[in-house]
């Protein structure tokens, strides 16, 4: 599919030999960013593939993305409905069996509701909808998703949400703690009153991470955040986020070699 | 038609914001008689026919999954009730 740039210039992905990597990404009724989460793919070097929530094919992809946005207008619970949309089966049974995912804002509420992650998000504890560039640290570097970064390394990356509240129970919290299971934490204020700071996690096998901030608004200069973790950027020239993308490229066409 | 109700209410230590947010209108409204208010959802699965045991299962079964998360959530009811009460308070 061609790009077009709407302000600045437009600059292809290098060719990072990633372009045989087919990543998906799930649309539901109500989701939002699933064209910039394929856009993000494309950008990374690697191929976007649309999969529609009522299939039952996962059309043979090396990875799904469960982009942001209100499934199903939050109805019951935010991601309450999608888990049980057909393509998830899908997507839970090739989750368990190692396939990577990734759950971004409402896609994250989603593989909490589908039991692939722990924990649940609740309101923001200011009751407010927030909007803004948050920092956060990569916790661990290790998962499908973040093996581009270094842990400990910090990136911004746009943050915008009403149910973004992270909760479990201490124990859960605990082992997330103890097993190395928190992939991304808030660094300065936490926005929304998640436990702990947290704003993303991953299963124990690291193939499967969920987080509420959105990398794939922080992939292309002219569109994403004022800031780079590095320090000022010019006009929108953000793109921390990438990184999350050409992991899992990177991942998938190591593993088919 | 009977019906089965379903009642889910966040796990007491969850932070309930609409909860909350009432109780302030309700201070505000000079109705100062309550302290903390917490809000929760009501269901009303409708039956065709008689409520076997089978069918109130599937309800809790209903209730357990779709219906609540009980990582935030606990259901507090699942009862039958007869037409004449919906919604006229029981």
């Amino acid at each position: 599919m061609s790009e077009t740039p709407l302000i600045g210039d437009f600059s292809p992905a290098p060719d990072r030999g990633l372009s045989g990597a087919r990543v998906g990404v799930v649309t539901f009724p109500g989701t939002l960013d699933d064209r910039d989460a394929s856009r993000a793919v494309r950008l990374a070097g690697g191929t976007a593939v649309s999969l529609w929530h009522g299939d039952h094919d996962l059309q043979g992809v090396d990875a799904v993305i469960i982009p942001g946005g209100f499934s199903y207008g939050d109805y019951l619970r935010a991601g309450a409905i999608s888990r049980f949309a057909p393509l998830m089966d899908q997507v839970v049974d090739a989750a368990k069996g190692g396939l990577p995912v990734l759950g971004i804002c409402n896609g994250f509420q989603v593989l909490t509701e589908a039991h692939l992650l722990p924990g649940s998000m609740i309101k923001n504890n200011h009751l407010h909808f927030i909007c803004r560039d948050q920092r956060l640290r990569v916790e661990n570097a290790e998962t499908a998703w973040t093996s581009e970064y270094a842990a400990g390394e910090e990136i911004v990356v746009p943050l915008k949400n009403q149910d973004g509240q992270y909760v479990a129970d201490e124990k859960t919290l605990d082992e997330l703690e103890g097993e190395g299971r928190v992939a991304f934490r808030y660094v300065g204020t936490n926005p929304n009153g998640s436990r702990r700071d947290i704003a993303g996690i991953t299963n124990a096998a690291g193939n499967v991470v969920g987080l509420m901030p959105h990398p794939e608004h922080a992939t292309e200069a002219g569109f994403g955040p004022d800031f780079s973790a590095a320090g000022p950027v010019d006009l929108r020239g953000g793109t921390d986020g990438l990184g999350v993308f050409i992991s899992v490229l990177k991942k998938i066409v190591a593993g088919a070699k | 038609m009977p019906r089965i109700v379903v009642d889910v209410m966040p796990k007491p230590e969850i932070l309930d914001p609409q909860g909350k947010a009432i109780a302030g209108a309700l201070r505000r409204l000079g109705q100062t008689g309550f302290g903390e208010v917490r809000q929760g959802k009501r269901f009303e699965l409708t039956v065709e026919g008689e409520v076997t045991e089978e069918i109130l299962e599937q309800a809790r079964h209903a209730a357990a999954t779709l219906l609540s998360n009980p990582v935030i959530e606990d259901v507090t009811r699942v009862e039958v009730i007869v037409d004449a009460t919906i919604g006229a308070g029981e």
